[in-house]
């Protein structure tokens, strides 16, 4: 009954708070009076100073879309050479090397990207410094290009007959300044609170209650009868002179919870750790849960209401976001259903407890102990559902449906809310196309917001619409044949087909999470992993500004009686139909291949 | 070609700004904020007693003595991580194996026949699934209230103790849901392990 209850409660905990800050981001969008103004607009006003920018410039769709292009390739450039230079450089405690080129091509385009996918782990590969100025700073800014570029195609809506969507600068500034940084430090402040992690010191180690022993080949001795004092080791009764006795544990320190923050909440997912936000140092307990899961959702559900509010449809914003929130419940409850109900093989036919009875019971492995199964699932949907990607479970370890149910959200093309922006803006294709596929069906010109639909947006939304598809499957299909690619795979069988088809679905959503047993970290997965990102991410974000500069300079036309409601029951509807449709043509042989075989291999 | 060159200087510019912003200022105003309002918390909730570091409070260890409680299942990774002198040190990772293969079948089997000869006071009783699985992270410092009382008969024996006396130690380190709602009941196993090694005071 609880645990009911906890799922419901994270979802109205949601919608509860997602409203007030969609309406604070229309504000922003338009350089309205929010009650931060006072503090932050002269920090604003300061920094269009120093860029010597017109803060009523009206870019071309191009012209916008070249600002986005060139300002991610400059943080692409500096990321990875930041990477490459970090031995040398200061803010680096533990010493480590620079990062190999390959990696930190992956890295650098993954964080660009939004996408925010670790070939690497964190306390073992990167310096504080790096953490700080490189990655912390491209959440930052991949989360407020995504809102930016959603701004443009809002303005391409609401302008009539006019070239301009805005100054990609001005939102830049805004995004950043009135709703990035204040958001952050609020929730970072309760993850310390929590007790996240968040200092500048290097790791630490503590005293181990059981000392290891580990033999002269490194393989641990567990039973061993281990000698502190006299410092012996010895294994049914003879000595061990070779044997190693750890008696130590390995702490990991930094400054974690300024980045946990904004990888939550600017969808981003790249963790401070390498297990991410199951860490305890990250995660320490419900409450952080709570605030980290919470803040997965909360700018992509919000930006929902800023889209009704800015268009002047607040029935529309909703209308979007029902579709959304429909196919979140129906993946939530499928992947927490199959969660808690295990599999045979772990059941062992009574063997081992997995009620609910002072446990969380059903499918453990992966899993905390502090989450248990209902703050797992929920996780688990939420961060696939957004192209978050940060876990705070292994999704490597679901069950074979749980697990495909994740894959099936990031194949999606991250528009069941998705990332900070894009989530929408792809959504709002997907929309494009289910007009003009109802049109079809009807006989009527399709408009969308009073704008007239036309073979130009059809061309364009299509692009958007299949790039992730492309991605995926190009992508997976070399890797499947690359006989390299073998040796990554941490299971055998159809479960290692998973892994891989994973891999490149988290990198073709954006996404970032990961089936982690897969040894990502070889050149050619670094490098065709790092393209594909790129290709899914650019892609879609000149489609979408196309697609706007080509709205506004359109006429707007009255709605008629015989115009196609896009508010209504009968269009959320067709609009999850036709995203469920584009994504099951594409990937139902993919997915029979993998997470099916596998289910149905397992019940026999 | 004239509009790249408008843009780069400017694209520059603002990137410099939001390095500056995101990575020094907003690092550092949430460092100095933690290091000052909750200093225990910012530096790993450390279980220091007489000036020795006995463990985080957050990180779990493996423990295989009768005497002390047992935790989740181990990955140990002995390998990534050295201090200054070389020695190695503790750390552990997540399986990332998929519950559904008959090798993973075979292996919770193994965990359970071992869990069942080391506690022959829960002979009939099914044993408790977070005892036979690795969790998330690889470090769970935790365990269900149902995996601790599985092994209280056990741990009474092995350290000449009542029942209710191990029982009474489980509930100290007991943790309710956040709200009574949130999350699940945990049970710490370094804070007992502790208790019971009569370093930690109650």
């Amino acid at each position: 009954m609880m645990t009911v209850i906890q799922y419901i409660l994270y979802l109205a905990i949601l919608i509860l708070l997602a409203v007030p800050l969609g309406n604070y981001i229309k504000k922003v969008m338009n350089g309205e009076k929010t009650f931060l103004s006072k503090i932050l607009t002269p920090c604003e006003n300061l920094i269009y100073k120093m860029l010597k920018t017109d803060r009523e410039e009206q870019m071309t769709w191009k012209k916008y879309a070249v600002s986005v292009l060139i300002f991610s390739g400059i943080g692409l450039v500096f990321l990875f050479l930041l990477q490459l230079l970090q031995g040398v450089l200061p803010g680096n405690p533990q010493g480590l090397p620079g990062v190999r080129w390959d990696l930190a091509f992956n890295t650098s385009a993954s964080f660009v990207t939004n996408t925010n996918w670790q070939a690497y782990s964190g306390e073992s590969t990167l310096s504080y410094l790096t953490q700080a100025l490189g990655l912390t700073v491209q959440n930052f800014v991949s989360a407020a290009t995504g809102i930016a570029v959603l701004f443009a195609m809002i303005r391409g809506f609401v302008k009539v007959k006019e070239t301009g969507l805005g100054s990609f600068w001005v939102d830049m500034t805004r995004i950043v300044i009135h709703i990035l940084i204040p958001l952050n430090l609020v929730i970072a402040l309760l993850l310390v609170g929590g007790g996240v992690i968040q200092n500048l010191k290097g790791a630490e180690k503590v005293a181990l209650a059981e000392p290891v022993a580990v033999s002269a080949e490194g393989d641990i001795l567990e039973e061993a009868v281990i000698d502190t004092e006299a410092g012996t080791v010895m294994m049914d009764g003879v000595l061990l002179p070779d044997a190693e006795i750890i008696t130590e544990q390995f702490v990991p320190m930094g400054p974690a919870a300024s980045q946990v923050a904004i990888k939550q909440s600017g969808t981003n997912g790249g963790g401070f750790m390498g297990v991410n936000s199951a860490h305890p140092l990250e995660n320490p307990n419900a409450f952080t849960n709570l605030v980290e899961m919470l803040s997965i959702l909360l700018i992509p559900a919000a930006l929902c209401f800023t889209f009704g509010k800015a268009v002047k449809n607040k029935k529309q914003g909703i209308a979007i976001f029902m579709a959304m929130f429909i196919c979140l419940v129906i993946a939530l409850g499928i992947i927490a259903f199959n969660e808690q109900m295990a599999t045979p093989q772990l059941a062992q036919d009574g063997t081992i407890n997995i009620s609910m009875i002072n446990q969380a019971g059903g499918n453990m492995e992966g899993k905390e102990t502090r989450f248990g199964i209902a703050a797992s699932s929920t996780w688990a949907a939420f961060t696939t559902a957004a192209s978050n990607g940060s876990v705070n479970s292994m999704h490597d370890s679901y069950t074979p449906i749980g697990g495909m149910v994740t894959m099936l959200m990031m194949q999606l093309g991250e528009v069941i809310f998705g990332g900070t922006g894009c989530g929408l803006y792809g959504m709002l294709a997907f929309a494009i196309l289910t007009v003009f596929i109802a049109g079809l069906m009807v006989g009527r010109t399709p408009e969308f917001l009073g704008k007239k639909i036309e073979p130009y947006e059809m061309k364009w939304a299509v692009l958007v619409c299949l790039a992730t598809p492309i991605g995926i499957l190009v992508g997976s299909g070399i890797a499947a044949v690359v006989p390299s690619v073998m040796d990554s795979l941490n299971n055998e069988g159809a479960h290692g087909f998973s892994e891989l088809l994973y891999a490149y679905s988290s990198a073709g959503g954006n996404n970032g999470s990961a089936f982690a047993g897969f040894n990502a970290n070889t050149v050619f997965l670094n490098v065709s992993i790092g393209l594909v990102m790129l290709f899914v991410r650019f892609l879609p974000v000149i489609g979408t500004l196309a697609i706007a500069g080509n709205l506004a300079q359109k006429k707007k036309i009255a709605a008629t009686a015989g115009t196609l409601s896009t508010t209504n029951a009968m269009f959320v509807f067709l609009l999850i139909f036709i995203v469920l449709l584009i994504g099951a043509l594409s990937f139902f042989p993919a997915l029979a291949l993998g997470p099916l075989a596998e289910f149905f291999g397992s019940i026999t | 070609m004239k509009e790249i060159k408008g843009t780069l200087p400017k694209a520059l510019t603002i990137f410099l700004i939001f390095t500056v912003v995101c990575g020094i200022f907003y690092t550092g105003i949430v460092t100095v904020a933690a290091q000052l309002i909750f200093p225990d918390k910012a530096n790993g909730s450390m279980i220091e007693v007489d000036g020795k570091k006995y463990g985080s409070e957050l990180l779990g260890q493996q423990y295989t003595d009768d005497a002390h409680m047992w935790g989740r299942i181990m990955n140990l990774d002995i390998s990534t991580y050295k201090d200054e002198n070389g020695n190695m040190l503790m750390y552990a990772s997540p399986s990332n194996l998929s519950p559904a293969s008959g090798k993973y079948k075979e292996l919770v089997a193994e965990r359970a026949e071992k869990l069942k000869t080391a506690n022959p006071d829960m002979d009939g009783t099914a044993v408790p699934v977070d005892l036979v699985t690795c969790s998330g992270s690889g470090l769970d410092p935790h365990i269900s209230p149902a995996a601790a009382e599985y092994q209280v008969a056990r741990i009474a024996k092995a350290n000449n103790m009542t029942e209710d006396a191990v029982r009474e130690m489980i509930d100290k380190c007991k943790k309710g849901r956040f709200l009574g709602i949130f999350g699940e009941e945990t049970v710490n196993v370094l804070e007992v392990n502790l208790m019971l090694d009569g370093i930690l005071k109650n």
